[in-house]
């Protein structure tokens, strides 16, 4: 299972993009595989607070339904609308197009708690 | 499935698993004071005797009445055949099965249902129901705020007051609000929603203004008093602050009146018993629920949809159900949300009986002796209390209505609703009666009515007793 070097996670495999100012955020491949063929992605509004590990939206997959949570505080500046007519990304393509939110961080602190790669590989695999 | 309890052997023997000697010792940890203290049941009762009780019983029920009793729930003629196609054994169950696939049948009747509410609605997506219509308001209401994560909903007073009550219960304990819009009190307009005081309610927006936090603007139409309420424009003022419009309609009405996907409503609540379900106490009642196409992961409950199976043959599947509480638990869409198969069913056969035209006859000869209703009363000296247009319910001004209303059912007549009983705290309807017509109301009840509501008004004129009341002038011995 893909799990890039470069990408902090969560332990509800969230993964995000540290880009300074800023953090795009989106599901890992692992857990795209596990919900199955997504069907739906609910996404928040631009402007919202976020806090950390608040649920900002909702997966649906043939199976299941999800929260998604915010694996850091921070403002969302931007979501990735194409989720809205091509849900399908998220499985084929979890950490480039099928991205979810950008997030301006409010608490650069809070990266500290999240997961390096490796940390994450021995989560899904232990 | 057998539904018998367990047997006294059964019980023992569970007990004994459990190392208990008693039922009591069993519910030992629960405190004393809130333990019923045994329930106090007569005897058993032979079949003889239950069918005798059950006949006195019966007999309470005031049949001959002239009803002129709506305010919700409405007296249509229920074809035979509806009865006879829904008590087929296979259809009895008020549950959707949880193993859907199985029961085709089922699951299209209940596409069927929901394709003829989508044509009456004008919005294309409808629920597989929900228990009344009330609650039905209350999940429209809901959805409102999940879509819009705004938190507040301005519902007008024209709204049921059950059905007002109903949202308050729903919504309060979740953080939300409820406000009331209330109703225009004079000119041509009277009785309909104050939309100047709801454009007030939603608040500056636009222009730079931060943005509304209305979540829904709720209407009846008809409204409660029966009312046309301008819904075009109420669903105006609702988009123009980003609000989404709910309806709560009538049916049978919509054979009539503009469909609520077409005035701009996103989504339309409503109480399905005017179609083919007798007004009966408590119920089983109806809730209709439908919703633009945008608001489909909205929509509580569930849906049936259509496809096809491996082999190309036509098969009717559970939709869009992973939002369900037997899936989602407490993150479900909602959990309160029944679905009243049979009764769905029960208003698809009656649609598929009346087909369009039939709907509409029973919707325009029900306002036509509706008005034949009105202008009798307002010959018996009970004028309406409201100016706008209606169609088949109206409040009529009645001084001391609450006294008048119970002299009339000595006479046989249940003389509508006196609106203080439900909008007690309302002193524009204090002295009103809300009455209604439909195709069953004949000429001579309103003959009838009409006579005794004169008699009942020149009485008081004149200062006459109640003599003159018991027997009124021209009644039929």
């Amino acid at each position: 299972m893909d799990v890039p070097d470069d990408l902090r996670y969560t332990d509800e495999h969230e993964w995000l993009r540290d880009e300074g100012e800023s953090a795009t955020v989106g599901i890992t491949a692992y857990a795209a595989d596990q919900l199955g063929d997504v069907v739906f992605v609910e996404l928040p509004a631009v402007g919202r607070e976020l806090k950390a590990r608040e649920a900002f939206g909702v997966i649906e997959s043939v199976k299941a339904v999800s929260d998604l949570y915010a694996p850091v505080a921070g403002e969302v500046t931007e979501v990735n609308e194409e989720l809205a007519t091509r849900p399908e990304l998220v499985n084929v393509d979890p950490y480039r197009s099928g991205w979810m939110l950008k997030l301006r961080l409010t608490h650069r602190e809070d990266l500290d708690e999240l997961r390096d790669a490796d940390s994450y590989r021995g989560f899904i695999s232990g | 499935m057998a539904y018998a309890p367990h047997t006294e052997d059964d019980r023992r023997r569970m007990l004994a698993a459990l190392g208990l000697d008693s039922v009591d010792e069993l519910f030992a940890g629960i405190p004393p004071s809130v333990r019923a203290a045994g329930i106090d049941l007569p005897a058993g009762l032979s079949e003889i005797e239950l069918a005798a009780e059950l006949s006195r019983l019966a007999a309470r029920n005031r049949v001959d009445l002239a009803s002129f009793l709506g305010a919700g729930v409405y007296r249509h003629y229920v074809p035979a055949a509806v009865d006879q196609l829904i008590s087929r054994g296979e259809f009895a169950t008020a549950y959707t099965p949880y193993q859907p696939e199985i029961s085709q049948g089922t699951l299209q009747t209940i596409y069927e249902y929901q394709s003829l509410m989508a044509a009456l609605t004008g919005l294309g997506v409808v629920s597989a129901s929900h228990y009344d219509g009330a609650s039905a308001t209350a999940e429209a209401g809901l959805m409102t705020f999940r879509a819009t994560r705004r938190g507040r909903l301005l519902v007008s007073r024209g709204v049921h007051p059950h059905y007002r009550e109903t949202l308050r219960t729903y919504l309060h304990p979740r953080g939300f609000t409820v406000e009331e819009v209330p109703l225009a009190g004079d000119g041509p307009s009277s009785g309909t929603t104050d939309l100047a005081a709801l454009e007030t309610a939603l608040g500056p927006h636009g222009n730079g203004a931060a943005p509304s936090d209305v979540a829904g603007v709720v209407l009846a139409q008809p409204s409660f008093y029966g009312v046309l309420e301008p819904m075009a424009e109420a669903g105006r003022l609702a988009h123009a602050a980003g609000a989404l419009f709910v309806a709560v309609v009538e049916p049978i009405s919509l054979a009539v009146l503009e469909p609520p996907g077409e005035y701009g409503a996103d989504i339309a609540a409503g109480e399905g018993q005017p179609l083919g379900v007798s007004p009966q106490l408590g119920g089983p009642y109806l809730g209709i629920l439908a919703a633009t196409e945008a608001l489909t992961r909205q929509v509580p409950g569930r849906l049936i949809g259509k496809t096809h199976d491996l082999d190309g043959k036509r098969a009717y599947v559970m939709t869009l159900r992973a939002r369900e509480q037997d899936i989602r638990r407490e993150r479900a869409a909602s959990n309160i949300c029944t679905n009243q198969a049979l009764i769905a069913l029960v208003a698809t056969v009656y649609l598929a009986l009346l087909g369009p035209h039939g709907l509409r006859d029973v919707a325009a000869l029900g306002a036509e002796r509706a008005h034949e209703l009105e202008r009798a009363l307002v010959r018996a000296g009970a004028p309406r209390v409201h100016a706008a247009p209606y169609l088949n319910e109206f409040a009529v001004r009645v001084p001391d209505a609450g006294a008048v209303h119970a002299r009339l059912l000595d006479l046989g007549i249940l003389a509508g609703l006196p609106l203080a009983t439900l909008e007690p705290e309302r002193e524009d309807v204090a002295d009103a009666l809300l009455v209604c017509a439909t195709e069953l109301t004949t000429s001579e009840e309103i003959d009838r009515f009409a006579r005794a509501m004169g008699a009942e008004l020149a009485g008081r004129a004149t200062g006459a007793g109640e003599e003159v009341l018991a027997v009124p002038a021209g009644m039929p011995a």
